[in-house]
């Protein structure tokens, strides 16, 4: 039930764009102040991959400027990039394309 | 100078500074502090409470870096930001003042949870400094060339330290 006079919490999305089969993504971008090993170790941290494929993330941030590392649903996405913004990543979200 | 981060007991750290180091972490974390407001900035007592902050991108560009927009289309950052800032920086803060109530002279012992937190504020302060000194990812070569009476050479060299710390506490949790 809303109240009168105060916004509901729930943030309206645009829906005209949005298809619901199509898995939303967090990419990380490279930038010149994060370390390469530290990277590598929130990768496995917050998503809990094996060392090998977060080196692999990792390479692909440095070496072609950014990475998927994680998709599924928008609301996980953005948790994701919530936690990755607390670690000082440069994390975005987007829709599939 | 500080031989950087070992592993200690269950998962935690072994680190041992000196008292200019000490100081000197002080400083830099406190720099933070002091940047980074708590997130209950609006004025709605509602919206307080709810955790619901700003939308609008910092205009300091360290701000903007510690803060990054989620989203390339500007409504749906604004609506992310809304939604999260406030918690971001009541997280670095209390990172911050973790630092700040364990970094003492001499040899420390870290749990893992305050070496959690040294990790995500060492960070902190390298994007603060790199973004204001504008570094590039040749840093520590640009560094081996700089003349010792170059304006720029102390502010490097810390980074560049706050760099091998940062990197030891890395290698001391894996």
């Amino acid at each position: 039930m809303n109240v009168p006079g105060i916004a509901p919490i729930e943030t309206e999305r645009p829906t005209t764009d949005v298809r619901p089969d199509v898995p939303w993504l967090t990419i990380v971008w490279n930038d010149p102040v994060n370390l390469m090993s530290y990277v590598t170790y929130v990768f496995q941290k917050v998503f809990g991959y094996p060392k090998e494929k977060a080196e692999r993330l990792m390479l692909d941030v440095h070496q072609k400027g950014k990475a998927v590392v994680s998709s599924g649903a928008r609301e996980e996405m953005e948790r994701d990039a919530q936690i990755l913004h607390s670690y000082g990543l440069w994390a975005t979200v987007q829709q599939d394309s | 100078m500080s031989t950087g981060f070992s592993p200690g007991a269950e998962g935690g750290v072994v680190v041992e500074f000196d008292p200019a180091e000490v100081s000197i972490l002080r400083s830099l974390v406190g720099m933070i502090l002091g940047m980074v407001e708590p997130g209950e900035t609006g004025s709605d007592p509602l919206e307080r409470a709810l955790g619901i902050g700003a939308a609008k991108v910092p205009d300091d560009p360290v701000l903007a870096r510690l803060f990054p927009s989620a989203y390339a289309d500007e409504e749906q950052a604004a609506e992310f930001r809304r939604y999260t800032e406030a918690a971001l920086r009541d997280g670095k803060r209390a990172d911050a003042r973790a630092v700040l109530d364990s970094v003492a002279s001499g040899r420390a012992e870290l749990s893992a949870d305050q070496a959690q937190a040294w990790l995500r504020a060492l960070n902190d302060v390298r994007l603060a400094l790199g973004t204001r000194l504008e570094i590039t990812e040749e840093v520590h070569e640009e560094l081996a060339d700089m003349a010792e009476d170059d304006p720029r050479y102390p502010a490097y060299m810390m980074y560049d330290w706050l760099t091998y710390l940062q990197d030891s506490l890395v290698r001391a949790l894996w």
